[in-house]
């Protein structure tokens, strides 16, 4: 590999993906000449954002489907896009992690050539851009729809973007979900949410979307409790992206499954769930 | 019509080696060096903004002498050379020996084919797993590459004289302070003293995870030096007694520490910027 030079008049600056244009090596997922499908719901996903006091918690289900087959169990969805923010994806698992990736290496590419980070704010329509130029291969069935949030160190506060299919971004001031399930996880963060919330009941709220959303589609993975796969959580905040340790989850997760199944009227307590259904009929 | 002038092709390649060491001697030095948690790259450089000292990637560090410009754009083909490797490949298959030689193909060019050599002289730096996967690659305007051992010096007129002076007061496996200390002692020679300032300091360190450049603030840099400092203090002007009283008795003077007794106006002087 020779080093990448050009002439003054054709740098690209700080973009990476220019770069790429430049190479020859950017990746086509659209093909022209193909027709056009209506355009779907981003399918097979459930992720979810959430503002609490000191910044975001962002969470997403483990599952990939294929059809109406279990591609994956241990799917990521919540990546660190880099030390103050976070992206989480929904849609074609391919595209989307491809997406990521080169989001990624773009806002660390700019990092390293300008000397300084973007705005939340400049990531966000970096991202946004990227959603829209996917736009063709969304037209054929490869939507991607993404989630974007982040500690805006400029102004202190934790912020979250959700997309469409052509890159529209749209700031939302306490909660986002994207994917298949948002509806059900949307519905239980809308109703869950109290201003300025704590870590913790921010990641329990988080746990509990997941798992309603799991609850009623099939597209997206419940707590898996026999291989130990639980949803990936992270919180973005003054300190960065940190992601929970899969024993913090486990434990949330529990005390979830133990208010659930106490206090219930007596038709729950007879047809208590039996994982194996060993025990006899 | 008139026929050029024969060159015979030493004069040629002498006279472009002679114009770029004296342009590059015209600058300020950079003393990269290893200590006991990864490699160090400390320069002599006054603005906050210019920087002589960057990240490449996850472990590689890039820092350039001579005319700026130049190296900047060096620097820049090296970040886009080693994003582009991470991406067609993976992150681990980035590493310094291949954009070291695709720097030297890049200088050697220039150097033959262009009118004008590039005014420059590049560390490339690779932190490894332990002491002895470190790399430092030095290469020159002509595009000759070395692979150096421990420590290497570069830019500035008195190459040599800091070498001999990082030689006498370094030790490989010395702390990040001690290591800076001797670093800047052998920037500043015996007639003058450097503060934090006019220093630009960075690290790639074993501890910091998978980006493993950080650059050091002013606060940190002014903290390590004055920890090694003697009871007399650098800066001749405020009047405020010396902070650092327990250092007061540290026994380990440096050779040239104590003598620096001068104001700190004028000695600039060989160098003419």
């Amino acid at each position: 590999m020779t080093l990448p030079t050009f002439r003054a008049d054709d740098d690209p600056g700080p973009s990476f993906l220019g770069v790429l244009a430049r190479t020859g090596a950017v990746p086509v997922w659209a093909d022209p000449g193909a027709q056009a499908t209506p355009l779907t719901h981003a399918h097979g996903t459930t992720v979810v954002a959430i503002r609490y006091a000191d910044g975001v918690v962002m969470a997403g289900d483990r599952r990939a489907t294929s059809g109406n087959l279990i591609a994956h169990r241990n799917m990521e969805k919540v990546f660190a896009a880099d030390r103050h923010s976070g992206v989480a994806i929904a849609g074609a698992a391919g595209p989307a992690v491809e997406m990521v990736k080169l989001f990624q290496l773009q806002l660390e590419h700019y990092e390293k050539v300008e000397g300084a980070q973007l705005s939340l704010e400049g990531k966000a329509n970096q991202l946004g851009q990227m959603v829209r130029s996917h736009l063709p291969a969304a037209m054929q069935g490869f939507v991607v729809v993404p989630l974007f949030a982040g500690f805006d160190v400029r102004r202190g506060t934790g912020r979250l973007f959700e997309y469409d299919v052509t890159g529209g971004r749209y700031e939302e001031s306490d909660f986002a979900a994207t994917g298949s399930g948002s509806l059900h996880a949307g519905t239980v963060i809308k109703l869950g949410y109290r201003p300025g919330m704590d870590r913790d009941a921010a990641v329990d709220l988080a746990i509990n979307s997941l798992f309603q959303a799991a609850d009623e589609d099939s597209a997206t993975g419940g707590p898996d409790l026999v291989r130990g796969i639980y949803p990936v959580v992270a919180t973005i905040t003054a300190e960065g992206f940190e992601r929970l340790g899969d024993d913090d989850v486990a434990e949330h997760f529990r005390a979830l499954l133990d208010e659930l199944a106490a206090p219930r009227s007596t038709t729950t307590a007879a047809t208590a769930p039996s994982m194996g259904g060993g025990d006899g009929r | 019509m008139t026929m050029p002038f024969y060159v015979p092709a030493e004069q040629m390649m002498k006279d472009k080696a002679d114009f770029a060491r004296k342009n590059i001697a015209r600058g300020k030095a950079l003393v990269a060096l290893y200590y006991a948690d990864g490699i160090l790259i400390a320069a002599e450089n006054t603005s906050a903004t210019l920087r002589k000292v960057s990240e490449i990637y996850d472990r590689i560090a890039f820092a350039g002498a001579g005319k700026y410009n130049e190296y900047d754009r060096l620097r820049i083909a090296g970040v886009r050379h080693a994003d582009l490797k991470g991406y067609s490949y993976s992150r681990e298959d980035v590493d310094a020996q291949s954009l070291a030689n695709a720097y030297a193909q890049m200088l050697g060019d220039v150097f033959t084919h262009e009118i004008k050599p590039m005014e420059v002289e590049i560390v490339v730096a690779e932190l490894g797993t332990g002491q002895d996967s470190d790399r430092l690659f030095h290469i020159f305007y002509d595009g000759t590459v070395v692979d150096e051992e421990g420590f290497t010096v570069l830019g500035g007129g008195e190459v040599e004289a800091i070498i001999e002076r990082v030689r006498q007061s370094y030790e490989p496996g010395s702390p990040l302070d001690e290591a800076l200390r001797a670093a800047v002692t052998a920037l500043a020679g015996p007639e003058r003293s450097l503060g934090a300032a006019e220093l630009e300091v960075a690290v790639l360190s074993r501890s910091n995870g998978r980006r493993a450049f950080r650059r050091l603030s002013d606060e940190d840099v002014a903290a390590m030096l004055e920890r090694g400092e003697p009871a007399a203090p650098a800066a001749p002007e405020p009047a405020a007694p010396a902070p650092a009283d327990e250092t007061a008795t540290a026994p380990e003077t440096e050779a040239g520490a104590e003598t620096s007794g001068e104001e700190p106006g004028e000695p600039e002087a060989p160098t003419d910027g």
